[in-house]
């Protein structure tokens, strides 16, 4: 738990106050083309390669909305049980920056395409899995700004650059934004409410296939409100923090938020209403714009673009592609699965669903594959501070490993290190075994021979197991594995070590 | 409707990123404000009841299909930048809030 | 056809056509002649920014090159024609008469430029106007003013002076206008010559640097209803590539224009477009008009806008506040203009500085104006009454067209002013789109045509029709028709009679 001079620790924050949070969710449509032109979307082209006059804003040229974003947010609202309005606008959202070709963004502002609909999460808790229903205000479209990189100067960062570079690749590129109701109630799980929401609205986005949600590539982006009030009192003054990439850092933002507001509080401070950002590295934010700073900007309806009418039939249409939800698809993996409801949480949790999914459709066994995702991959992401998704095992590999340990030419704890092999980049399952020379050791004269060796440094344990204790045979068998440093069979071990002693079980 | 004031004039032209002279300021406070006045007229009639015009013509649900076509060729782009570094466009450095 | 060909800049642009389809004169020798013609006389009436000689003379070749080929060409193909510098063409600049845009040379093709290579018709170069078009008279280029050919002091209209000028002094037989408040009407009402604003959505806006977007229209100018009508039905139709389009077919303009038929026709005058404010000639010519429309046939009834009186407040409303976004982009980033970048100074200061350096007076103005109509805490009492009185508008078109099958009033309530008359007095300015204005709230179409000169200055007159929307054919029906009877009188087009230069 982080601690500061200018926090207070998250549980003594959670004896004085409640938090009410809310969340603003970015997130890149993976359309073929851009929102309001034709331009390809492919992520890492070269700089400037992906545009034309509508995407740089050229003088003259003029958008037209791509169906495929407005379907997607269509069938996203419709995931979020929200409405869809019979008729809505775009709007301009004016204001200069560099990164902003037109320097107006086209966005929707008071008709947004989705309104009033919910997300129900689930967290973990000690008392067992609670859930939550996260109200969503809206679900609207917009458009990607360019991309900025900052020159000269020591940091890299825009602060002390001596200029910036843009590139508009990313100019266009269709964005939606899920904005939710303040959540109230959460308590001391906010951080947790607000990863899983974030989690369960990009799974929600890749069963619908609306987008891949790459989330580092910076296609999912969040802005994470908290405010703190005492029981009782009405809503505190909230805080906006920017810039909150990643499902780790949502829980941060909030965490360390909450710990930040509550210390100004108690110390008989106020709360500034403003917009802080959000860092990475640090996992703490920093004060931004205030208030009073705020930008005016200027919303009026896109005169050109035409409203967005989606008829009734329309809307069923779409209605009627909308695949098995994560949430029917969690309580049927559950089922067939057949685990418990706290393993399975831990599961969820862990963002191994689809990834033992796919191992099991790769043909591994359901118990192993569940057994590597939540045990050892996810200590080494856990480790290695990243996403489940993200260690880069593929069921493929998990089923060249089981059937290595199946036929026993891998034991367990060889199969864990192919795996920290197979991550560190040696290569795949095979190419590890080898190169860290991981067979199992099965050769039966080596065998007795380490176990004549173990017999003679331990004379006495050789004497009980001939006198007939052959539970003793355990220490024999420890001293041999250790000789073969793991890599042998350890119940073949035993076996031949009953039979050189001439005992039997 | 009231005066419109220096200061909101110098608002309006940050808004704007207009770097107004003084002299400017001046002369637009005092043309804006007739300006300003005079069409303040509009809200003798527009009464609650009417609905807002945002498009002369109504013409809804227009639609481009999902497909991609390559853009500008980067040296056409490069070309009219006024400044142009490392295949990007070039801009001041950004004073900015982090 | 001796005569003409020594005299093919006073030609219309179907006669022209006519002579070409017949092998009587080639396209290249129409367009040197107006070529010499601007060289001969653009020093005086500076309608041109920038002129495509060899272009001109290759497109030219090459029409003619076709045409020899056998190859079946369109009504307008080989005819020379003027550009608004307000829609892009590749690779020639663009500058919608600011410094901000010199020397920007766009990467593409507006519509407009596309159909018209595709009609073949001959480019001669990019013409003057009021800096992004917001002005009544083109004194507010940043490129200086043009001159009206018929008397060298006075303004040719705005915002597309330079058009209009073009072809009033025999430059180009064919203009593009562009019409946000009556830039197209206007200019030709002070020329003598014809200009339309097709129905909003009927030409395609892609391409056209826009000032108001929802009230932005580019249309033919020419010193014939015809020639009006080929230029129309060459550049209107649907596009996709603007939202705002119409996708429906172009409304029948030529066949209009062949007809000229007003018999039976009802015409409504516009009671709250007339009377007081308006110059005695302007009113007199147009009185003289109503009744030679009455002798061809017509019916005409007087019909009631009452909201009218509120356009222009609602105008000086919805444009700048649009203008205020779309000239947003003009920042010294990606094209254009930068000014005061040293290394050191912001990107906010740069920007600000480039503006400031690059944007003149007239566009400095309606920018803090707009900006002030859309911004926190006015919007309502702005902008959103301004889109209110727009829909009062509409509804008071829509009830005067129950009544009428066009409605008529003057185009402008002056003749042309003398330059420099009212450059300081932007109210004053603004009263000159009192009877286009309103055509553009409410999207219809609408065309002025000249009905003479006004007896106290000897100046040009002209007379505004307006169609429903889409039915921007009835506007020739009634142009062609009273252009015919007017000539019958005159003996020649009243363009004839502007004073050589
Ligand atoms: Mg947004
Ligand atoms: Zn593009």
């Amino acid at each position: 738990m982080t601690t500061a001079h200018d926090t207070i620790a998250f549980a003594d924050a959670l004896k004085e106050f409640e938090p009410v949070i809310g969340l603003e969710t970015h997130v890149e449509l993976g359309t073929n083309s851009k929102m309001f032109c034709s331009c390809p979307t492919a992520f890492g082209a070269e700089s400037n390669t992906q545009v034309c006059p509508v995407c740089l804003g050229l003088p003259g040229s003029m958008p037209v909305v791509n169906r495929a974003a407005v379907e997607s947010t269509i069938r996203m609202g419709l995931a979020l049980n929200c409405d869809i309005a019979s008729w809505c606008r775009f709007a301009r959202k004016n204001y200069f920056y560099p990164d902003m070709p037109k320097d107006y963004q086209v966005s929707q502002y008071d008709e947004p395409l989705c309104t009033d609909g919910y997300l129900d999460v689930t967290v973990e808790t000690d008392a067992g899995p609670r859930e939550f229903r996260v109200e969503i205000e809206r679900v609207h479209m917009e458009e990607d700004t360019g991309k900025l990189t900052h020159a000269g100067g020591a940091t890299g960062r825009i602060h002390g650059a001596d200029y910036s570079l843009v590139d508009y690749n990313r100019a266009g590129i269709p964005l939606i934004e899920i904005v939710t109701k303040p959540l109230v109630g959460t308590g001391e799980l906010a951080p947790q409410v607000a990863k899983a929401y974030v989690t369960e609205l990009r799974d929600l986005m890749r069963a619908l296939g609306v987008s891949d949600v790459r989330m580092e590539e910076g296609s999912l982006r969040c802005d994470v409100n908290v405010s703190l009030n005492r029981p009782g009192d009405p809503w505190g003054t909230r805080s906006e923090t920017k810039n909150v990439n990643s499902l780790r850092s949502v829980e941060r933002a909030v965490h360390s938020e909450i710990e930040r507001q509550a210390a100004v509080l108690s110390s008989g401070g106020r709360v500034v209403q403003e917009t802080r950002h959000f860092h990475e590295d640090t996992g703490r934010s920093t004060s931004g714009r205030s208030k009073e700073q705020a930008e005016d900007y200027r919303y009026f309806p896109e005169p050109d673009l035409v409203p967005v009418a989606p008829s009734t039939e329309w809307v069923d249409e779409l209605r009627g592609t909308l695949p098995e939800l994560p949430s029917a698809r969690r309580a049927r993996l559950r089922a067939e699965w057949g685990v418990g409801e706290h393993e399975f949480q831990t599961m969820v949790n862990a963002g191994a669903l689809e990834l033992i999914e796919a191992s099991i459709a790769e043909g591994v066994d359901p118990a192993a594959a569940r057994k590597w995702w939540t045990g050892e991959l996810l200590r080494i992401a856990n480790d290695r501070e990243m996403e489940l998704a993200d260690v880069p095992v593929t069921p493929a590999q998990i089923r060249r490993v089981e059937s290595l340990v199946a036929d026993g030419s891998l034991n367990d704890k060889l199969a864990r290190q192919v795996f920290d092999g197979v991550i560190s980049g040696e290569g795949d399952v095979d190419e590890v075994v080898a190169g860290r020379g991981l067979a199992v050791v099965s050769d039966d004269s080596s065998l007795l021979a380490a176990i004549d060796t173990a017999l003679a440094e331990q004379p006495d344990v050789a004497d009980k197991i001939r006198g007939g204790k052959v539970q003793a045979a355990g220490a024999i068998v420890g001293a041999v594995m250790k000789a073969t440093r793991g890599q042998a069979d350890a119940a073949k071990v035993r076996a031949l070590l009953l039979e050189r002693l001439g005992v039997s079980e | 409707m009231t005066a419109i004031t220096r200061a909101e004039v110098e608002h309006l032209a940050r808004l704007a990123r207009l770097q107004l002279s003084a002299d400017e300021l001046d002369h637009y406070a005092g043309q804006l404000d007739v300006i300003l006045q005079s069409v303040a007229r509009v809200s003798e009639v527009a009464a609650e009841d009417i609905p807002p015009t945002s498009h002369p013509i109504p013409v809804e649900n227009v639609y481009r299909e999902d497909v991609a076509r390559p853009g500008l060729d980067r040296s056409v782009v490069a070309a009219g930048a006024p400044a142009w570094e490392d295949d990007r466009f070039r801009v001041p450095r950004i004073l900015d809030e982090e | 056809m001796a005569e003409m060909t020594t005299d093919l800049v006073r030609q219309p642009a179907a006669v022209l056509a006519k002579a070409m389809a017949e092998g009587e004169v080639s396209s290249e020798d129409v367009t040197r002649a107006h070529l010499e013609r601007i060289a001969e006389v653009d020093e005086q009436v500076h309608a041109f920014l920038h002129v495509l000689s060899d272009e001109a003379i290759s497109a030219a070749r090459a029409v003619d090159s076709r045409r020899a080929g056998g190859e079946a060409l369109g009504p307008l193909a080989g005819v020379p024609l003027a550009l608004k510098d307000v829609l892009t063409m590749k690779g020639v600049p663009t500058t919608c008469g600011s410094r901000i845009l010199e020397g920007w040379r766009p990467p593409y093709d507006s519509t407009v430029v596309e159909r018209l290579r595709a009609a073949d018709v001959i480019i001669l170069g990019k013409t003057n106007m009021d800096e992004f078009a917001m002005g009544s008279s083109t004194e507010h280029s940043a490129y200086g003013p043009t001159r009206n050919p018929w008397d060298l002091e006075r303004i040719p209209g705005g915002s597309g002076g330079g058009s209009s000028a073009s072809i009033a002094a025999f430059e180009a037989p064919l203009a593009i206008g562009t019409d946000t408040g009556g830039s197209i009407r206007q200019p030709a009402a002070v020329t003598g010559t014809v200009g339309v604003k097709p129905t909003y959505g009927g030409v395609s806006r892609y391409g056209l640097v826009a000032l108001a977007s929802s009230l932005d229209q580019a249309g033919p100018c020419a010193r014939t209803v015809m020639d009006a009508a080929l230029l129309h039905a060459a550049i209107a139709g649907h596009d996709p590539r603007d939202s705002t389009s119409i996708a429906a077919p172009v409304p029948d303009v030529v066949g209009a224009a062949e007809r000229g038929d007003v018999r039976g026709l009802r015409i409504g005058l516009v009671k709250e477009l007339g009377g007081e404010g308006y110059q005695a000639g302007v009113s007199q010519r147009f009185a003289e008009a109503v009744d030679i429309l009455t002798s061809l046939g017509a019916e005409v009834v007087e019909v009631s806008c009452p909201n009218f009186e509120y356009a222009l407040a609602a105008y000086y409303l919805i444009l700048p506040s649009e203008a205020s976004s779309n000239l947003a982009r003009f920042d010294g980033m990606r094209y254009g203009l930068r000014d005061g970048d040293d290394g050191q100074r912001s990107v906010e200061e740069v920007m600000a500085l480039t503006r400031e350096a690059g944007f003149g007076a007239e566009v400095k103005r309606r920018i803090m104006i707009g900006t002030y109509a859309l911004s926190s805490g006015y919007y309502d009492a702005y902008y959103g009454q301004a889109q209110k009185v727009r829909t009062l508008i509409t509804r008071d078109f829509a009830a005067a067209f129950e009544k009428a099958d066009v409605l008529i009033s003057p185009t402008a309530p002056t003749t042309a002013f003398r330059i420099g008359e009212k450059i300081d007095d932007p109210l004053a300015m603004y009263l000159n789109d009192i009877a286009t204005i309103p055509v553009n709230l409410a999207g219809n179409a609408a065309m002025s045509l000249p009905v003479g000169l006004a007896p106290e200055d000897g100046l040009p007159v002209g007379l505004q029709v307006m169609a429903p929307p889409m039915a921007d054919d009835r506007l020739y029906l009634v142009g062609a028709a009273l252009e015919a009877a007017l000539v019958d009188r005159w003996g020649h087009l009243l363009i004839e009679e502007a004073p050589e230069l």
